[in-house]
């Protein structure tokens, strides 16, 4: 008994603990960050694509554009991917199949990104500036190597959700006439569409999060994309390809960068979440 | 019994911290950590393994980050040498003292189908601005002109912008790589590009074309004709701790400079 209550206290102070890691960097970032947002003013600091930071100018629009290009990019192709094959392994695939391919599309999550990144400079890149033109580092090329990197969170997770739609809808379907595709798209998917929505949004939280590989391929110039065929800067990568040189004014403006990366993806992830209850309350209701 | 052997785990764990705590922090009283610019790193790498060799037991460590994060490790006396590869500015120069062990050519490279062997100043600031749009306005093929850059802070970079670009701002356009190997890799591959890099490790696989009509070669750097020549520099604060000085002094004895010479340097005197 005395030994029980002891365990769960330690582990509600481990718990805490990493909560409050959390609540630290959080707290740092913003810290770090905010005062000079304050300082160059708001429409300076996120309406004006003028980085540089030598000569006092923090302009950061072209990397929350590039941003959320990619990150834009990479949940088309993942999501196109992840579905597709979430929904052929749990609807039209042999069990055994299934088996065997839903571990391999995870094992993907297992490849560090630079060798994502690697394989997209020496593939991909010199392929898309040959057929497509423009240099070759491009949103195109950062979308398809991030799409291939949020593929397994979005398939597996979309796996586990239509899995876990009772036995009974898809029965029900099939009883009324419905074809498999039918039955998979109308029923299947509907139902599990807050499962689908979450896999969406970690994907895209891994997506925009993103550094080592979106640097080998993006190019990292200072301009607003106008074509898929265009480099971009992105908001993580600005942060890791200065960090090491930044000092003072130049550091802050890196944190300043992180805050807006931190708020963006927690306004998406809000949206989302949102939208998620919305729709299946709405659903629920039909 | 079993809470027995969870506590001799126990024990056995914290005395194997002890024991590699011990000897992590030895072993880091020992070497003498280089930090600094990624144009010397590799210079530095070749030299430290070779003073390894002639002094064993003395471990030299280097590492890249770029030269401004190498001055700031010094400063906060994380390195006990800093690798610096660009001038120190004024207020850098009082804070700390520094050893010209090399100077090295910034090449100007672009692709080897690249019909271009030669650009002035004049058209390398019309390139790199972005006011220089094709190819053909200097001598090329028609084509678009894609300028790679290095990022913020990267001594190459400065000392590029210092000795070219002068007063005008490199295009907001331009490619940004984090490496001499990073821009080398992609002017190797893109026929439109054209990129400043370390004369040192420009190799075989892409063309380094000449600046005002002087061919970028290491005699010519030594001679101070070739203009795009910046220094190499080690930087300690105040005076070096004596391995630390040690690593410098070979560093400067005609044996190591030989050794640079060797790897595509120039000599410091």
């Amino acid at each position: 008994m005395k030994q029980d209550k002891a365990i769960s206290l330690v582990l509600l102070l481990i718990a805490l603990s990493a909560i409050s890691g959390l609540a630290l960097i959080t707290v740092f970032i913003f810290k770090e960050g905010l005062p000079i947002i304050l300082r160059v003013g708001g429409r300076d600091f996120f309406l004006s694509s003028d980085w540089e930071p030598s000569a006092g100018h923090f302009g950061i629009l072209s990397m929350i554009a590039g941003s959320l290009a990619v990150t834009a990019g990479a949940m088309v192709i993942g999501l196109v991917f992840g579905l597709g094959v979430a929904i052929v392994l749990t609807q039209f695939c042999p069990a055994g199949l299934a088996a065997v391919l839903k571990p391999a599309i995870e094992l993907l999550a297992g490849i560090p990104s630079v060798v994502y990144g690697f394989m997209g400079v020496v593939t991909l890149v010199p392929l898309i500036r040959t057929y497509l033109g423009g240099p070759g580092l491009s949103v195109l090329a950062s979308s398809i190597v991030l799409g291939i990197m949020v593929l397994p969170t979005v398939t597996s997770i979309s796996i586990d959700a239509l899995q876990a739609v009772p036995r009974p809808y898809w029965e029900g379907s099939i009883a009324l006439g419905a074809t498999q595709w039918q039955t998979a798209h109308m029923v299947m998917l509907k139902a599990a569409r807050s499962g689908i929505v979450t896999a969406a949004i970690l994907g895209m939280g891994r997506a925009i999060g993103e550094t080592m590989a979106v640097i080998m391929v993006a190019g990292n110039p200072l301009e607003i994309p106008h074509s898929i065929l265009d480099p971009v800067r992105t908001l993580t990568s600005n942060i890791a390809l200065e960090m090491g040189y930044a000092s003072g004014q130049h550091r802050q403006a890196l944190f300043a960068t992180g805050v807006t990366l931190f708020v963006i993806i927690m306004v998406l992830n809000t949206v989302a979440l949102v939208a998620s209850r919305r729709y299946a309350r709405r659903g629920g209701a039909r | 019994m079993v809470r027995g052997m969870l506590r001799l785990l126990a024990y056995g764990t914290a005395a194997a911290w002890v024991l590699l705590g011990g000897g992590c922090g030895r072993d880091a009283a020992r070497a003498v950590s280089v930090v600094g610019s990624t144009s010397i790193q590799p210079f530095a790498e070749f030299l430290a393994e070779e003073y390894d060799k002639k002094n064993p037991g003395q471990r030299v460590e280097v590492q890249g980050g770029g030269s401004t994060a190498g001055l700031q490790a010094t400063a906060n006396g994380l390195a006990d040498i800093g690798t610096c590869s660009r001038a120190l500015k004024p207020d850098e120069a009082e804070q700390f003292t520094q050893t010209l062990i090399a100077r090295d050519g910034v090449a100007i490279v672009v692709n080897p189908t690249n019909p271009v062997n030669g650009l002035t100043s004049e058209q390398l600031r019309g390139l790199f601005s972005g006011r220089i749009r094709n190819w053909r306005e200097v001598g090329g093929r028609d084509g678009p002109v894609r300028p790679i850059t290095r990022e913020e802070g990267s001594g190459t970079r400065e000392s590029f912008v210092n000795l070219i670009m002068g007063k005008e701002r490199i295009s907001r356009a331009a490619l940004t790589q984090e490496s001499n190997g990073a821009v080398k890799e992609l002017v190797k591959g893109d026929p439109a590009a054209v990129g400043y890099m370390s004369l040192g490790l420009v190799g075989e696989e892409l063309k380094a074309v000449s600046v005002d009509g002087v061919t970028p070669t290491a005699e010519n750097v030594l001679a101070g004709t070739y203009k795009l020549a910046r220094p190499f520099l080690f930087v300690t604060k105040g005076p070096a701790r004596p391995d630390a000085q040690r690593f410098i002094d070979f560093v400067l004895s005609p044996e190591g400079q030989k050794i640079l010479e060797t790897e595509g340097l120039v000599r410091a005197r």
